[in-house]
């Protein structure tokens, strides 16, 4: 009994939250696959799939029941175990990151006050980061038990692309953090609610995080890893049925996450742009608001989305030894500038 | 080095500007060019329910013609056969009987007529060997079907619609082979 005495209320609406955040990033990242579709299709002058349901709308449906009723294969010489690890982590690693992403402001439901956030952790930032670094691991893994080279230099390509990108990564959030002077990610929107967007005081950093944001989903230009034409099909060559379904669906959710997480640390979140929603949620009622700062943050998530996909139709890949050029002698000094320069104004300014 | 040709060109390579080897712009102006196809007018032809139309002398599939009165102009005397340089049609002749007159224009028929769509290599050579008028090429094309067998055509799948019995799919069929006969009067 002594169980019963305990207010359920919190682990019930952590749980309610769990689920619509995992379900809607599942759909978002399934209507990102047509949406890329659609998108390719537009730039190159066609009109993409239009078969199944109106505007081809069913078509993601069509590709997942595809993906699951084909044959499951397993080569004889690969490692088994790691060969289910592989896309099992990438799966994991990419729906993992979504927990301390604030999606909103509170919602007043049922006399309670629900934050639309799953964990407020007051390190979130750095939680993101270690997350996804180990999103590599997913194709590290995979493409090692895979036993087939094509599939080991591409896990190799992407554990190597992650590393040189991660650390300019970090370097232009350092400065964002210095701005912020929070690692909480609600705390970072909180205070851009206040000051503004964090783009206008960081458009160096939001630009190299942008780019890093493209190494790290293993996006054109920095798709090294999957190179078609160089690696046949990368680290998921060996892969069929749903466990390909699964990479390949993880790159779609890294892609809608890093899209939150930059809409988040630099375009202000849930912020809606030009309104005073504190002014708002008197007149409107606090839930409205909450739901329109939503809708603005997927807003912003789609506009970056639509920025993976177009960049990725419009630049060819980058040449291995580009990238590792682009990551260590132009990103990384950058990187350092941008944050001293950051520092050095932080402290005069606050003289 | 002695230049082998007086056609060579010096080109003048200079090295790349700062703004160039920055890259954005031209990331940006590349993006921009892509925005742009977005609005143009997309290439596509949705197939099955907007055709290309076709060149005035396609060669598609073959018919089998009949008369005005619905009778086989085929006589079987086998010049298709050998015209065919892929050797795709076969044939039997037959002997009309007297009853046969309103199935019949000659006295001699094809009782078999068989092309094999697999071999036929669609040059037209049949068309242009028959002295009756009896075959023709038209615009069907793209078959599809799962067995070999399916795809060597008889006389039930070759012959046109009769005229007198179905007038409609006749005329749809003859629309398109008086086109045909036009195009191969003046090309």
């Amino acid at each position: 009994m002594e169980l019963l005495i305990v207010d359920w209320g919190p682990y019930i609406e952590k749980f309610v939250l769990i689920v619509v955040v995992i379900l809607t990033s599942l759909l978002i990242a399934m209507y990102a696959t047509y949406a890329e579709r659609k998108v390719a299709a537009v730039i190159q002058d066609r009109k993409g799939p239009n078969r199944a349901g109106p505007f081809g709308l069913l078509q993601p449906v069509a590709d997942g029941v595809k993906l699951f009723l084909k044959e499951e294969i397993i080569p004889l010489t690969s490692n088994k175990f790691l060969f289910i690890l592989g896309p099992a982590l990438a799966m994991i690693t990419a729906m993992m990151t979504s927990a301390v992403i604030p999606w909103g402001r509170e919602l007043n439901l049922f006399g309670r006050n629900i934050s639309l956030e799953i964990a407020d952790v007051n390190v979130g930032v750095l939680y993101i980061f270690g997350v996804v670094s180990m999103g590599v691991y997913g194709i590290m893994i995979g493409g090692w038990a895979s036993n087939n080279k094509f599939s080991l230099i591409a896990a190799v390509r992407g554990a190597s692309q992650i590393i040189s990108y991660e650390l300019a990564m970090g370097l232009s959030i350092i400065a964002l953090t210095m701005l912020t002077g929070t690692l909480s990610l609600s705390g970072i929107v909180k205070h851009q609610m206040s000051e503004g967007w964090n783009v206008l005081y960081q458009p160096l950093g939001f630009l190299i995080f942008l780019i890093c944001a493209f190494a790290e989903c293993n996006r054109t230009p920095f798709d090294l890893p999957e190179a078609e034409n160089e690696l046949n099909f990368g680290y998921h060559q060996e892969y069929s049925s749903m466990k390909l379904g699964f990479y390949l669906f993880a790159e779609y959710i890294n892609m809608f996450i890093s899209s939150a997480v930059m809409a988040t640390l630099y375009f202000g979140g849930y912020d809606i742009p030009f309104v005073d929603e504190t002014a708002l949620s008197a007149s409107w009622g606090q839930n409205l608001v909450t739901i329109l700062g939503t809708l603005a943050l997927m807003a912003k998530i789609v506009f970056f989305l639509f920025l993976f996909m177009w960049v990725r139709w419009t630049i060819p890949r980058f040449r291995y030894d580009q990238l590792m050029d682009l990551g260590w002698k132009k990103l990384i000094p950058l990187a350092l500038a941008n944050m001293l320069v950051t520092g050095a104004l932080i402290l005069w300014l606050n003289k | 080095m002695q230049a082998l040709t007086n056609k060579i060109k010096v080109l003048e390579q200079t090295p790349m500007t700062f703004m160039e080897r920055l890259y954005l712009p031209s990331i940006l102006k590349g993006m921009g060019i892509t925005f742009g196809h977005i609005f143009r007018k997309k290439a596509t032809i949705s197939y099955p329910e907007e055709k290309r139309p076709f060149s005035p002398v396609f060669r598609g599939l073959h018919v089998l013609n009949r008369d005005e009165e619905g009778r086989e102009r085929c006589t079987a005397c086998g010049l298709c056969a050998v015209a065919c340089p892929a050797e795709a049609i076969t044939m039997e002749a037959a002997e009309r009987k007297s009853s046969e007159e309103h199935l019949y224009r000659e006295e001699k028929y094809a009782a078999k007529y068989e092309i094999n769509m697999l071999r036929c290599i669609f040059c037209g050579l049949c068309e242009e060997a028959c002295p009756k008028d009896a075959i023709y090429l038209t615009e069907t094309f793209a078959p599809s079907n799962y067995t070999r067998q399916s795809f060597i055509y008889g006389k039930p799948e070759l012959l046109i619609p009769d005229p007198v019995k179905e007038p409609e799919a006749h005329e749809r069929a003859k629309g398109v082979i008086d086109a045909h006969k036009q195009n191969m009067r003046n090309p």
